[in-house]
C-alpha cells in the first residue's frame, strides 16, 4: 500500500546478502591493493572454515558465543533500546559460571553443574545490566552511554578479582585453578566422533544456544512480556495507553539482554577454558551488535548471522595464516567492513530496492 | 534595520508587504492548503484565525521557506519570489517567532540572537559588533533583555522577546508570529501586544496567527479566516465581530445525520470532581473541572483545541497524572492526586478509551492488525494459553471484530499501518467497544476518517449509549458534537464554560468556545 513496503524475502533475504556481496566486494579490492588474488583469498576462507571438520568445529564455537551476544542485543531491540553493554555482561557471566565451577566441579558430573553454571552467568550478566536498566528507566540516562561505561568498570573488576581474590595460590597467571571434569561441558568431538571435529572447542553449548534462540522467539513473539516489549518499542505512547509500563518494561528487557549476554561465558569458560581468565570475551560482545543487525533481530537471522562471522573468525585465522600478506589486521579490515555494511549501512540499498519494486512489479509487490 | 519605514500604518495606498496568489500544498491525500489568497498590508498587524489543523501553520511554513508550495505565487515587496529555505526567507526580511521557540538553554541571549549570524570565523569580534546592534534594538522597540542572561534563567515571556529580537537583528521586516500566547500569562501577553503595538509604528508588518478571537479583536488591523485548508474570509477587524469570527471559524457545514432517540439516562458512572492538570511546561491546562457522565447518554466536550480537552481525557484514563481532584467510577473514589490509577487499572474499572491520536497512542502501526485487537487486554486471561499467547484464538476473535466492524481489508495479519484512517479507526473502536465498557471515553472519533466510515462510527457510538452505557466525547468538530451528543460541555481555557443541550444555537456556543461567555445572547 503505502511506499516503503518491500517483499518480506527483499527485507530479509536480498538486502543482507546485497550488503554482504558489498562487504565482500571492497574486501576484494583491498586484497587486491595488498597484491594477493582476492578469488584465492576467498578459497582459502570457506575452506578454512567449512572445508574440513576441524573448521566446521571452530566456526561453529565462535559461532555460539555470537548467537548468545546477538541475541542480548536482538532482545534489548524489541524494546528499542540499544544494548552496547554484552562485553561487560558476558565477562561478568564469566564470573557466575566459574563461581558454579568451582564449587560444584569436584563432587558432581558436569550436566548437575550446567544448570547451575547456566543460572549463574545470566544472574551475573542481568545484574551488570540492571544498573544500567534502573538508570535509564528511572533517571533518564541513557543505556547507550551507561553501558559502554559499564564495560570498562567490569573489565577493572575482573583484573582486580582475578589478581586478589581468585587466583589459585602460588600462580603468576591472572586466572582461576583449572576446572575439574565436572566442570567441563562435553566436546562435540566426544559426542559426535563422525564429524572429525577434531581439536576445535565447539561443545555442548552450541545446543544451550540454540536452545536460547527458541526460548527467545517464544519470549518475544509468544508471551504477554514479549508483546509489552515490542510494543514499547514500536510506539512508546501507545504502549503507556495500554497500561505498559515504561519502567517496568526497560527494566525487565535490560535483565533478560544481559542475562543472555553473560551466557556467552558458558560456551568459553566451561566449554573450552575451563578456568576463568582475563580478557575472554575478546570483542566478541561488540560483534552481537552487528550478529544482531544484519539478522534482523530475529533468532533465524541470528543463527545464520552468528554462523557468517564464526566463518569470518575461523576462515580468517587460516587465510592470515596461509597468506602472510593479508596480517591478523587485515581480518579485522574485512570483518569491520562486513560489520559495515551489514550494520551501519543496513538501509543503503533500500531506497533503491524500494524505487524498483515500486515502479517494477507494481501491484503485485504489494504484501495482501 | 535598515530603513525606517515612515509610512505609519494606514495609509491604504502602500504596496502590500506580502501576497499570496493561488497557493496550493497537499501531503499525500491531505490537502492542507486550497488556493489560498492574501494581501498584507505594510507596517499593518494582519491576523489569522483558524482552528488547528486548519492550514494556518502550513500556509506560514511556506512563507518562511520550511515547506514548498506545490503551486501558487509569493510576492514580497510587490516582487514574485521563491523561497526554497529559511535563509531566502530571512533575507528577504521575513523574521519568524516558532510556538515552540528555537533557542539554546545554555547559551547567553546575545550568543542566542547571534546564533547563525556570527559574521566570520571569530566570535569575540562578532560578539562585541552584535552587542551594540543588540542594544540599539532594545532601544528602538522597547524590548528590554538583558543580553548576558542565560536563556535557561529567563521566564517564557522574555524568552520570547529573544526571538523577536533575533528577527528583528536579522533584518526582519515582515514578523510572523505563530500562536505567540500559548505559553504566556494574561499580563506577560498583555506586555507582547504593546510590543508588537510599537513595532508597528516603527513600520514592521506583522503576521499573527492564533486560535484565540479575543487577540484578534485587541490587537490587529485586518483579518483573515482559514478553515479547513482554505481562506474563507478577510475582514478589517473594526468592521466584524467576535460572533462573526467564530461562525466563519467553525463553519455551518450541514448538520451530520445521526439517527437517534432521546436519551433515556439513568445513574451517574463516572464523576470528575475539582481535576487540574498541569502540563509539562508547568502551565496549567486544566481547572477545577467538574461533571458527571450517566449510563445511557453521551456527554460531548466542545472546545477550540488546545483548550485542555485532550489533557482532560489522557487524565481520565490514567495516562496523565493530575495535580488535584477525584474520579467517582466503578463504585470507587479515586484520588488522582494521591493514589492515581494507571491505564491498566482504569480498564479493569471497565473504561475504555478510544484515544484522539490513533497513530500516537491508540495503534502500534507497526504491528499485524491482530496484535492491535489485544492491545491493552493483552493480559486477559482469554488471550493466554497458559505461558503463552493463544495466536490462533487471538486472531480469531480479531476476524470477529473485522466482520463485525467491516474493516477493510479483512485481514488480521496485514500491518496496521496499511490500513485507511477510517479502518484503522475502526480496528480501534472494536477493541474499545467490544470490551464493553460500563464508560467509554471517546477523542475526535471521525478525525481523518472518510465519510462512509464517520456515519458508521457514530452509529456505533450511539449503540453503546443505547446499551445504557455512559460515553464522554471530545471532538474540536462541533457538528459532531451537536449531532451525538446529549448534552454539551464547552471547555475554554482549561475550564467548562457552559452547558447546552445540542439544539442550541450555534452561534452562542462559538461565543462560549471562543471565550467570550458573557457577550452570549
Amino acid at each position: 500500500m503505502s511506499a516503503g513496503q518491500l517483499p518480506r524475502w527483499v527485507d530479509y533475504g536480498l538486502i543482507p546478502v546485497l550488503n554482504l556481496a558489498a562487504a565482500f566486494l571492497v574486501s576484494g579490492l583491498v586484497v587486491i591493493l595488498i597484491g594477493e588474488n582476492p578469488i584465492d583469498a576467498v578459497k582459502i576462507l570457506l575452506w578454512g572454515s567449512l572445508g574440513y571438520g576441524e573448521g566446521v568445529g571452530f566456526t561453529l564455537f565462535f559461532a555460539t558465543n555470537f548467537i548468545f551476544t546477538g541475541l542480548a542485543v536482538a532482545v534489548a531491540f524489541h524494546a528499542g533500546m540499544f544494548n552496547i553493554g554484552g562485553e561487560g555482561q558476558a565477562y561478568l557471566g564469566g564470573l557466575g559460571v566459574a563461581m558454579a565451577c568451582l564449587a560444584m566441579d569436584q563432587y558432581v558430573p558436569w550436566w548437575v553443574t550446567l544448570p547451575f553454571a547456566v543460572l549463574g552467568s545470566a544472574l551475573m550478566g542481568a545484574a551488570w545490566a540492571f544498573i544500567p536498566a534502573w538508570l535509564q528507566a528511572r533517571r533518564g540516562s541513557h543505556v547507550v552511554i551507561t553501558t559502554i561505561m559499564f564495560n570498562f568498570i567490569a573489565a577493572s573488576l575482573m583484573v582486580y578479582l582475578l589478581n586478589n581474590v581468585l587466583k589459585k595460590a602460588g600462580s603468576m597467571q591472572s586466572e582461576t585453578r583449572t576446572f575439574e571434569d565436572g566442570g567441563r561441558l562435553p566436546f562435540l568431538n566426544d559426542i559426535f566422533p563422525g564429524f572429525g571435529f577434531d581439536y576445535a572447542p565447539v561443545n555442548l553449548s552450541l545446543f544451550v544456544a540454540l536452545l536460547a534462540c527458541v526460548l527467545v522467539w517464544l519470549l518475544i513473539w509468544r508471551t504477554k512480556l514479549g508483546f509489552e516489549i515490542r510494543s514499547f518499542g514500536a510506539n512508546p505512547t501507545a504502549a503507556v495507553y495500554a497500561g505498559i509500563s515504561p519502567v517496568r518494561t526497560i527494566i525487565v528487557t535490560m535483565l533478560i539482554s544481559g542475562g543472555l549476554a553473560g551466557m556467552m561465558a558458558i560456551n568459553e569458560i566451561m566449554g573450552s577454558q575451563h578456568r576463568l581468565l582475563i580478557d575472554y570475551v575478546a570483542g566478541y560482545g561488540f560483534v552481537g551488535i552487528a550478529v544482531a543487525l544484519m539478522g534482523r533481530s530475529h533468532p533465524v537471522g541470528i543463527v545464520l548471522a552468528a554462523i557468517l562471522f564464526g566463518m569470518l573468525y575461523q576462515g580468517g585465522a587460516e587465510l592470515s595464516f596461509e597468506m602472510p600478506a593479508i596480517t591478523r589486521d587485515m581480518i579485522v579490515v574485512i570483518q569491520g567492513l562486513v560489520i559495515l555494511f551489514a550494520g551501519a549501512l543496513e538501509y543503503m540499498f533500500r531506497p533503491a530496492l524500494i524505487r524498483l519494486f515500486a515502479s517494477g512489479t507494481g501491484p503485485s509487490a504489494q504484501a495482501a | 534595520m535598515n530603513k525606517p519605514n515612515m509610512s505609519q500604518g494606514l495609509d491604504t495606498s502602500t504596496q502590500p508587504a506580502i501576497e499570496l496568489r493561488k497557493i496550493n500544498k497537499s501531503f499525500g491525500p491531505v490537502h492542507a492548503n486550497k488556493d489560498i489568497d492574501l494581501l498584507v498590508k505594510k507596517g499593518s498587524i494582519h491576523g489569522i484565525i483558524g482552528e488547528n489543523g486548519a492550514g494556518k501553520s502550513t500556509l506560514m511554513s511556506i512563507l518562511y521557506g520550511f515547506y514548498t508550495a506545490d503551486d501558487g505565487d509569493i510576492l514580497v515587496d510587490g516582487k514574485t519570489v521563491t523561497i526554497p529555505d529559511s535563509k531566502t526567507a530571512i533575507s528577504l526580511g521575513i523574521g519568524m517567532v516558532h510556538q515552540h521557540f528555537m533557542l539554546v538553554d545554555n547559551f547567553s541571549v546575545l550568543e542566542n540572537v547571534v546564533l547563525g549570524a556570527e559574521g566570520g570565523a571569530s566570535l569575540s569580534g562578532g560578539l562585541g559588533r552584535a552587542k551594540s546592534e543588540l542594544q540599539r534594538l532594545e532601544d528602538e522597540y522597547e524590548l528590554k533583555v538583558d543580553p548576558d542572561a542565560l536563556i535557561e534563567d529567563l521566564p517564557v515571556g522574555l524568552q520570547q522577546r529573544v526571538e523577536i529580537l533575533k528577527a528583528l537583528f536579522r533584518g526582519a521586516e515582515i514578523l510572523i508570529l505563530d500562536e505567540p500566547t500559548g505559553v504566556l500569562t494574561p499580563s506577560e501577553a498583555d506586555h507582547l501586544f504593546k510590543i508588537l503595538d510599537v513595532l508597528k509604528n516603527q513600520g514592521k508588518t506583522i503576521l499573527l496567527i492564533t486560535h484565540k478571537l479575543r487577540e484578534i479583536m485587541a490587537i490587529t488591523d485586518t483579518v483573515s479566516v482559514m478553515r479547513r485548508g482554505e481562506m474563507v474570509a478577510t475582514r478589517k477587524t473594526s468592521e466584524t465581530s467576535m460572533s462573526e469570527l467564530a461562525e466563519l471559524m467553525v463553519g455551518r457545514s450541514v448538520l451530520l445525520n445521526v439517527d437517534k432517540k432521546p436519551a433515556e439516562p439513568k445513574e451517574r458512572v463516572l464523576e470528575v470532581n475539582n481535576l487540574s492538570v498541569v502540563d509539562s511546561r508547568g502551565v496549567k491546562v486544566v481547572k477545577d473541572v467538574s461533571f458527571n457522565v450517566r449510563a445511557g447518554e453521551i456527554v460531548g466536550i466542545a472546545g477550540v483545541s488546545g483548550n485542555g480537552q485532550s489533557e482532560l481525557l489522557e487524565t481520565i484514563a490514567g495516562i496523565r497524572r493530575a495535580d488535584q481532584g477525584t474520579l467517582w467510577i466503578d463504585g470507587d473514589e479515586i484520588d488522582l492526586r494521591a493514589k492515581p490509577l494507571d491505564p491498566a487499572e482504569m480498564r479493569e474499572k471497565s473504561l475504555g478509551h478510544v484515544p484522539e491520536d490513533r497513530h500516537r497512542m491508540g495503534l502500534v502501526t507497526k504491528f499485524a492488525e491482530y496484535e492491535n485487537s489485544i492491545l491493552g487486554y493483552h493480559t486477559d486471561a482469554i488471550y493466554s494459553k497458559g505461558p503463552l499467547l493463544d495466536i490462533a484464538k487471538i486472531k480469531q476473535l480479531a476476524e470477529v471484530e473485522i466482520e463485525k466492524y467491516d474493516i477493510r481489508p479483512p485481514s488480521p495479519l496485514l500491518k496496521t499501518a496499511n490500513f485507511s484512517g477510517g479502518n484503522q479507526q475502526k480496528i480501534v473502536l472494536a477493541r474499545e467497544i467490544e470490551r464493553d465498557p460500563t464508560v467509554l471515553l471517546v477523542g475526535q472519533p471521525t478525525r481523518g476518517v472518510d465519510i462512509g466510515a464517520i456515519e458508521f462510527i457514530h452509529k456505533r457510538i450511539v449503540e453503546l449509549r443505547d446499551a445504557g452505557k455512559g460515553i464522554l466525547l471530545v471532538s474540536v468538530e462541533l457538528d459532531e458534537i451537536r449531532s451525538l451528543a446529549d448534552r454539551i460541555l464547552v471547555m475554554f481555557d482549561g475550564k467548562i464554560v457552559g452547558e447546552r443541550t445540542p439544539d442550541a444555537d450555534e452561534g452562542e456556543l462559538g461565543l462560549l468556545m471562543a471565550g467570550v461567555e458573557g457577550e452570549a445572547k
